[in-house]
């Protein structure tokens, strides 16, 4: 169970967010000018490192607002979280393998 | 030379009180080059060298294995077999690995304890029914064996059912695939890794893959823990460390790694003799031959690698359990795992050629990759062998995240994602 630090509420148990996958994914700007694998790179690939992994929740159960977090996807450990549009917080790459 | 296992050796060795039974296959120290180096040894890995040695006559080949035999997904998973999915593609696919599976003890000479004992998938509500009522449809047309309960049949079928009616879950139907069951997990990595040894593969324990050696796209080996290992062709089977790996070679998958929990309970009496799968609630259980119910949950909502899961998972599956089954109310759970399944945006797997030469990846079998292990093996073994995809396997190629042709079997995949 992880205890997400909410920006606007505080520190809350997991059950009360929602996961939003990897962050800073931009929509297409141009969307008529994509090819298809641009398109399938825009829909489907999403970063699912074994380390640290820059990621979106939703507080759903609570203030309903996003935010970012970095976290370790191996010991669970969140490392920052950050507002929406934010830079993300300078932290070392964690392990690879 | 193996000894072969039957009665009379199992006799032979009584009288000896088994102490001269032979290894069931050798260690041996990695050759400099392979033909095909099979990376990941669980089920779908020694499967892959297995057919590849079998089918194929391609015997300089090596498993080389992280951590031991079967250690990852294949000893973690609630061991159910079954092939009632509902496209056209999928039908295909797991119907090739039920009917390996049916002659795969003696095929192997191993007993892998398969076990036919039919599997339920209960419906809780109008929607489910209709959508169940479509699959077993969709079933028959494409050959596979799937009937439909009512409440009645159900309740006859799995008599510890509760079908008062004024649960929060209420069975209305389900649909039953007889043919469908489950396996000993274990004994298929073992009698795989046996077999596969047997004609000359050779299998590498505790010897990590750190990277991919390529040249001008075409892949020239891997590097591992016990150095350099060159090879014609390279065979992925990393499951939940798939994207690790296709990191390591420099392109990504569609696939996100979660962890899938599952529990077993203290050893009781037989108290239900086939296997219950509620989509909806995310609980399945069937009783293993030792007598504890072997329970599947859900998946974290979240990427991780940590093989434990979370905790309100395990808690809304065992809420679920109860629901379902009172008579489990007062069981004691024993154990608890996750194992890391690496999910595809359409719940079916990738069984294809890479962007790099000579390099092929099997992966993004999510929660459900145990019951097609053969089938798995075998589609790409042909794949690897002729570096062209098996009929089977050719709509399951990365080609399709691009062309759309996407395989949604989130319904018949049984837990969502």
């Amino acid at each position: 169970m992880l205890l997400i630090d909410c920006p606007h509420c505080g520190p809350r148990a997991e059950l009360e967010f929602s996961y939003g996958n990897e962050a800073h994914i931009e929509r297409p700007r141009e969307p008529d000018a994509l090819s298809d694998a641009e398109w399938a790179d825009y829909l489907f690939l999403r970063d699912n490192t074994k380390g640290l992994l820059l990621e979106r929740w939703v507080h759903s159960h609570g203030c309903r607002r996003w935010f970012n977090v970095a976290r370790d996807t191996v010991t669970y450990e969140i490392l920052a979280v950050y507002p929406m549009g934010g830079e993300p917080p300078a932290l070392a790459p964690l392990r690879a393998l | 030379m193996q000894a072969r296992y039957s009665f009379f050796s199992l006799a032979r060795n009584a009288l000896g009180y088994h102490e001269s039974w032979p290894e069931a296959w050798r260690s041996p120290e990695p050759k400099a080059s392979y033909d095909v180096v099979v990376v990941g040894g669980g089920g779908h890995g020694l499967a892959t060298a297995y057919y590849l040695a079998k089918e194929h006559g391609i015997t300089n080949v090596a498993v080389i294995e992280r951590g031991w035999l079967g250690g990852g997904n294949t000893g973690r998973n609630t061991t159910i077999v079954r092939s009632n999915y509902l496209w056209d593609e999928s039908a295909a696919l797991y119907e090739h690995a039920l009917k390996l599976w049916e002659g795969l003890s003696q095929d192997l000479n191993y007993n892998v304890m398969f076990s036919q004992r039919g599997v339920l998938n209960l419906a809780h509500n109008q929607h489910d029914l209709r959508e169940l009522q479509r699959r077993i449809h969709s079933n028959r047309l494409n050959g596979i064996d799937s009937e439909f309960l009512d409440a009645e049949g159900v309740k006859a079928f799995c008599p510890p059912i509760d079908l008062r009616r004024n649960g929060r879950y209420p069975v209305l139907g389900a649909s039953l695939q007889r043919r469908a069951g489950t396996a000993r997990h274990d004994a298929v990595a073992w009698g795989y890794a046996r077999a596969a040894d047997a004609r000359g593969v050779d299998i590498i324990q505790n010897c990590p893959v750190t990277g991919f050696r390529i040249a001008e796209g075409r892949i020239q080996g891997v590097e591992t823990g016990k150095g350099f290992i060159e090879a014609k062709k390279v065979a992925v089977v990393t499951a939940g460390h798939s994207s690790v790996m296709a990191d390591l070679a420099g392109f990504r998958l569609p696939v996100h790694s979660l962890p899938l929990q599952a529990l077993v309970s203290e050893p009781v009496k037989p108290v239900i003799d086939c296997v219950v799968m509620s989509n909806a609630v995310h609980a399945y259980v069937s009783q293993s031959d030792k007598g504890e119910l072997v329970i599947g949950a859900g998946v974290d909502k979240y990427i991780g690698y940590g093989q434990r899961g979370s905790l309100p998972v395990t808690e809304e599956t065992l809420a679920a359990i109860c629901e379902l089954f009172p008579i489990f109310r007062r069981m004691r759970m024993l154990r608890q795992w996750g194992g890391i399944v690496d999910t595809c945006p359409d719940a079916s797997p990738i069984i294809s050629k890479t962007p790099v030469q000579g390099l092929y990846f099997n992966c993004g079998w999510g929660t459900g990759g145990f019951k097609a292990t053969p089938g798995s093996g075998w589609v790409f073994a042909a794949t690897v062998a002729n570096d062209e995809p098996h009929p089977i396997a050719a709509p399951f190629a990365l080609e399709r995240f691009t062309s759309g042709y996407l395989i949604d079997e989130h319904g018949a995949a049984a837990v969502a994602h």
